[in-house]
Formats: structure tokens, sequence, C-alpha cells
């Protein structure tokens, strides 16, 4: 069967499995479509929240950027996978024992301010809203690289699907399809980093295998990386850090206080039957996503490996990687190399016309390297790959049979579709619940809001489609930014709201304004005002990282940090919360008593 | 408050100092802070320095919750506010 076929197969399979899902998860009543009736077992929420978390950005991009930036990485290793350490011990057993069906609802109760919830709901909708134009422009990646339709066919057919589980299921059909699509993206994942394994190390399984010895030498897979890279003049990989030291550290605990307060995460919490399970049922979701977060790192340094291999002969064999004869001749690279050619993903170019592939970093400050490809007349590197290809085309760099590339296609796929639908989720229950039953509406009655939720997913699904349509020129930023805001705003707040019986609303409110205001202000600062081109002014604030040398992907830690000293500084000048309001924080603090998620407000 | 409350919230935010600190120590420590001193020790074929930023806190923290989720069972029963 030809690979063209074997695709289809493939991810036609599993959108069938997802409709089927789909006709059988049908939700009936609020409970069902907001938080899926609240019985969902822990270990299966715990594999929905793997799915509904690892998005395509994880799927596909994560190993990439690790390849590229080698021990650096591990702040993308470490702070989406800590989080969950937060997420389980700060927020999540307390949230479920609140027992409402949304992150804004708990705002709002607790800070007994409609305001309050008001400004919950604008942070959710952006933060959310922004990280959803990355997964439908990841839908129309996998479909136009694999299936051979254009990007703009691919998210249409995404559309459909989510809209046939997410409108007709809510959070029932998400649940069930997610606990399918976490299977389906796992095996994609994990099984071509198997036979990488194998083939390089002998051991089959890839954490191990990135930790041993190469085949047939006594030298360890990461020390010959190291030397390779080194010898090319890149960064060694085992050492080269992301910026700073304190960058690495300031932009660590962003993603981790950045994932803990990611609404669309927390609302998976509300679906489990008790606190006692919300607690375990993190814990399960950590290590549903630790398989494929400990498999990352193995599946970079292996295929960055592989692909000096493919163009550099000596890397395998040993002696002078600057030997003429080492580089391999133009026209007999593989035909993998020709496929992802078409895509633009991969480029090459022969600057020294001498008919082989160069591919080394020509701006290295290493004299050593750079001397070396001076006396061997390299005019350049003549290789240039997208960080994106280290997973999508994994598979073929090794070698391995069509199905496996098919499954790979079906496992980016579910990733961006399980994101999406999470997303959806959090902003048609913040639309319907929290603003039309919230704030316009608040006699409707059950059967409306459910209708009033179907409706506003729909629409929602729609705006997320013309965003991965017309993606606007920001899109690039937009994940740095969905974080920033869920680490500067929302889960201070929450915490705040758990943590300190004191905390009153003038604080919290003034705390999530100033947390958003920096964070925005120092993103904006670099990327332009709403990312519009040639609106930023950046050096109207000193220069580029100009804050201790931290980025803009890694300020909201520092967003967070102000949130909670202004709150507590407004908290101290003005009353007190009221009597029942402490006595709601003191409920809320004890798992006793606890109910089934409702919605009344 | 009452004493079984007070007592109870205690409990559970010295639970939490722990942890906390292990959770600071194996990422923010050992995979960033101290990552050069620990990259001289060797976990098979990885400096163990890298070993806590790509794989070793990771399964750090699945431990420190599943700790968590059985310690804070515990402490509901000892206080009695378990849930029926």
């Amino acid at each position: 069967m030809d690979l063209q076929t074997t695709i289809y197969l493939f991810v036609g399979a599993s959108f069938a499995l997802y409709i089927g899902i789909a006709i059988w998860a049908r939700a009936g009543s609020t409970s069902e479509f907001y938080a899926a009736g609240g019985s969902v077992p822990p270990v299966m929420n715990g594999m929905a929240t793997a799915a509904d978390w690892m998005s395509a950005a994880s799927f596909i991009s994560m190993a990439g950027l690790i390849a590229n930036m080698g021990y650096g990485g591990g702040l993308f290793l470490m702070g989406w996978t800590g989080g969950y350490v937060l997420l389980a011990m700060l927020l999540a057993p307390y949230l479920r024992k609140f027992g409402k069906f949304t992150v804004p609802q708990f705002i709002g109760d607790r800070f007994y301010s409609k305001s309050a919830s008001t400004i919950a709901v604008v942070c959710l909708l952006t933060a959310s809203l922004t990280y959803i134009i990355g997964q439908m422009t990841g839908v129309g990646v996998a479909f136009s690289r694999f299936l051979g339709v254009s990007s703009d066919t691919g998210i249409y057919i995404g559309m459909a699907i989510v809209f046939a589980y997410a409108v007709f299921g809510g959070m029932k059909g998400i649940t069930y399809t997610q606990v399918a699509q976490y299977c389906v993206l796992i095996a994609a994942y994990i099984i071509p980093a198997i036979f990488i394994s194998l083939s390089l190390t002998g051991n089959p399984i890839p954490q191990l295998g990135l930790g041993s010895t190469m085949s047939g030498s006594d030298m360890s897979l990461l020390a010959k990386l190291d030397q390779v890279v080194v010898d090319l003049g890149f960064g060694k990989y085992t050492t080269t850090t992301a910026g700073s030291t304190l960058n690495m550290f300031v932009y660590t605990m962003s993603l981790m206080i950045g994932t803990a307060g990611l609404p669309h995460v927390i609302m998976r919490f509300f679906t489990v039957p008790t606190v006692a399970a919300a607690r375990s049922s993190a814990g399960w979701a950590l290590v549903f996503i630790a398989l494929l977060y400990t498999t990352a790192p193995a599946v970079a340094a292996m295929a960055k490996l592989n692909l000096h291999a493919t163009v550099n002969t000596a890397v395998i064999k040993g002696g002078d990687l600057y030997a003429p004869e080492a580089s391999i001749k133009a026209d007999e690279r593989p035909d993998w190399m020709k496929r992802w050619e078409k895509t633009g993903l991969l480029k090459f170019e022969d600057k020294n016309g001498d008919g082989r592939i160069q591919y080394y970093n020509d701006k290295t400050k290493n004299a050593d390297a750079k001397g070396k490809a001076e006396a061997a007349g390299w005019k350049g590197n003549e290789l240039t790959v997208n960080a994106d290809i280290i997973v999508l085309a994994n598979p073929e760099i090794a070698l391995l049979p069509n199905w496996v590339i098919a499954l790979v296609a079906a496992g980016g796929l579910a990733a961006a579709l399980s994101t999406a639908a999470g997303l959806l989720m959090a902003i048609s229950a913040a639309v319907s619940h929290d603003l039309v039953k919230g704030v316009f509406a608040p006699n409707i009655s059950e059967k409306n809001e459910l209708l009033a939720g179907k409706i506003s997913m729909a629409v929602a699904v729609v705006v997320a489609g013309y965003l991965g349509l017309n993606p606007p020129g920001f899109a690039a930023g937009t994940v740095a930014l969905a974080f920033g805001i869920a680490a500067s705003s929302l889960f201070p707040a929450i915490m705040m709201g758990i943590f300190s019986k004191k905390m009153n609303k003038e604080g919290a409110m003034a705390g999530m304004l100033a947390g958003l205001f920096v964070t925005l202000f120092y993103v904006f600062a670099h990327k332009g005002i709403f990312f519009i081109k040639g609106t930023d002014f950046v050096e109207m604030i000193g220069g580029a990282n100009s804050f201790f040398g931290i980025t803009p992907e890694a300020f909201g830690a520092i967003g967070a940090l102000v949130n909670f000293i202004v709150a507590f500084a407004v908290d101290k000048v003005t009353k007190e919360p009221p009597e029942h309001i402490q006595h709601m924080v003191e409920s809320v603090r004890i798992p006793r008593g606890s109910k089934l998620v409702d919605g009344a407000h | 408050m009452d004493d079984v409350s007070k007592g109870y919230w205690s409990a559970t935010l010295g639970l939490l100092g722990k942890i906390l600190a292990i959770w600071f120590l194996v990422s923010f420590g050992a995979g960033i802070l101290f990552v050069d001193a620990l990259n001289g020790i060797k976990l098979g074929g990885y400096p163990l320095g890298f070993w806590f930023a790509h794989q070793g806190s990771i399964y750090v923290f699945i431990a420190l919750i599943f700790y968590y989720a059985k310690a804070m069972g515990d402490i509901d029963r000892r206080f009695d506010v378990h849930e029926d």
C-alpha cells in the first residue's frame, strides 16, 4: 500500500472513532455539558487532561525546539510539567470543593464582585483565543503536509470534527474523545522513538537510550552528540543554556505558573466526583504527560544526531567532519529531504558550488571550527531545517515503515484537535455561564442555558476556524501571551482566594489588573501594541530584554509577583471581606461536604 | 475558626511547604542553579545536572503529587474532615 493511502486510512479511522464517541456521548443537561456530569474517574480524567494539555506545540514543535536549544530546552520540560505540582496542591482540590462550573465563577463568588468575575472572563477569553489560533493552524499544517490537501481545507475538516463532538457533547463528548485522542497521540509519539532508540543505542526505551552508549562504540550518545555539534561550531548540547541562568529560572517559573493558571486545564478537574479524586487525577495527568515529555528529549537528541549523520558520513564512521568526501553529494541526498524541501521546512542551497551539502554553524564564535570550515573551502551553512521537522520527518529520517509515518500524521491531528476542543469548552462556558447566565440573564432556565452553551460553542468553533484561516500577524507571539496572562492574572487571584482568607475584592482586582498590565506592557514593548508591527517601543524601556535580561516570553512570573505585591498592598488599606466570604474560604479548604459541581450563582 | 480547622490547615500548609521545597530543589536547584556542579557527576551516559533538567525533575514531580494525594488523605482522616 502506498504512503498516501496508508495515511488516509489511519487518519480516517481515527476521525471515525471520534465521531462514534460524539454520537455516544451527547450532553442532555448543563451538568453534563459543563462538567461531564461530574462522574469522570480520576485515571480517565488524567488521560483527558494530558490530551487537553498537550497541544500541537508539544507534539510537533517541542522536540525540535529542544534539539535546537540543547540543555536550555529543559525549561519547557520542567516548566510544562512542574506546573502540575502547583495545580494539584494549590488549586485543583479547592476549586473542586467549591463545586462550580467555571474559573470566573469562583473568582466572582470568592471576591463577591461581578467586576472581578468579568475581569477573569476577559483574561480567560484572551488567553484561550490566542492559544486556539496555534491549534487551528496546527491542524492546517498537519493536513497539508500529510494529506495533500490545502491548509484551508484541513481547517474546515478539523472544524467539522470538533463541531460534531464539542457542540453536541460539551465537556462529556470532549472528555471521552480526548481519552481516545491521547491514546492515538502517545502511540504516534513513542513508537518512532522506540525504533530510533533501538537503532542508535540498542536500547528500546528512549529514556534509557538517551543515557546509553552508541551501538558498536563505547562512547555515550550525548558525548558523541556534544563532540559532533561542537566540532561543527554549534553550542555544546548538554550545557548550552537559554539566555542567562536568571532568564532560564524565570522562564521556567513563568511556564509553571502559567500552566497551573490556564482555565481549560483547571476546568478538567471539575469533572471528577470528589476532592480526593481531583488530587490523584492531577498525578495521573502528569504520568500520561510525562510519557511524552520524557520521550521528547530523547527524540530531540537522537533526531539531531541522525540528521547530522545523514548529511555527514564522518559522524558515524568517525574521522574528519571537514574532509571533502565526508559531506554527502547533493544529488545523492535521501528522498525524504527532497519531499520536505517542497514544503519549505527544509532548504538546501549549494553556496560553495561543490555539489555537496555542508551543514554547520557559520556564525560560530568558536575559532577552531571557523578556521576548519574556512580551510575546507566552506562558504556558509547550506542546509536550513525548520524545528518542526524533528518530529514530523523523524520516521522518514530513521527510514521507518509507512504505517509509522501515517500514525504520526494521525497523532499530530489528535494533539491539535484535543487541545482546541478543551479551549473551546473554556470559552463557551465563560460566555454562556459567566456572561449570559451570570450577567445578562440570571433567570435563564437550565434548558435555555444548555442551548446558549451549545450556541456559544458553535460560534466559538467558527471564530477559531476563522482565526486559523486568517491568522493575524501576531500568531507567533501568542502562546507567550496566553501563558503570560494565565500566570500574571488568573493564577495569583485563584491562589489568594484560597490561601488568604482576608484577601478582599479591591486587592484581588487591583492585583489582577496590575499583573496583567505589566506583562502586556513588557510583551507589547518588544512585539508591538497588540502585536501590530511598528508599534513596539522597546527603546523606551531601555532596549530588548532590558529587565535583567529577561525575555518577554519569560515575563509571566514577574507579572505574577507584581500581582501578589499590589494585591496585598491594596488589601492592607481597604476593608476586609465580609464574614460569610471568610466562612466560605474555610469551607473550601476542607474536603468534607463536597458535592457534585453545579451552576447555581 | 475552631481548633480542628486551625490544626488541619496548619498540617496542610506544613505538607505543602515540604513538597514545594523538594519541587524547587529538583527543578530550579538541580536542573538550573547547580547544574554545572552536578554535570561533573555521571548517571550512565547522562551528566547528572542535564538529567535533572531533561528527565529527573519530571519523575520527582509525579512522585510528589501521588505522595501529596496520599498524605493529604491521611491528614483528612486524622482531623476527621474527609469525604464520606
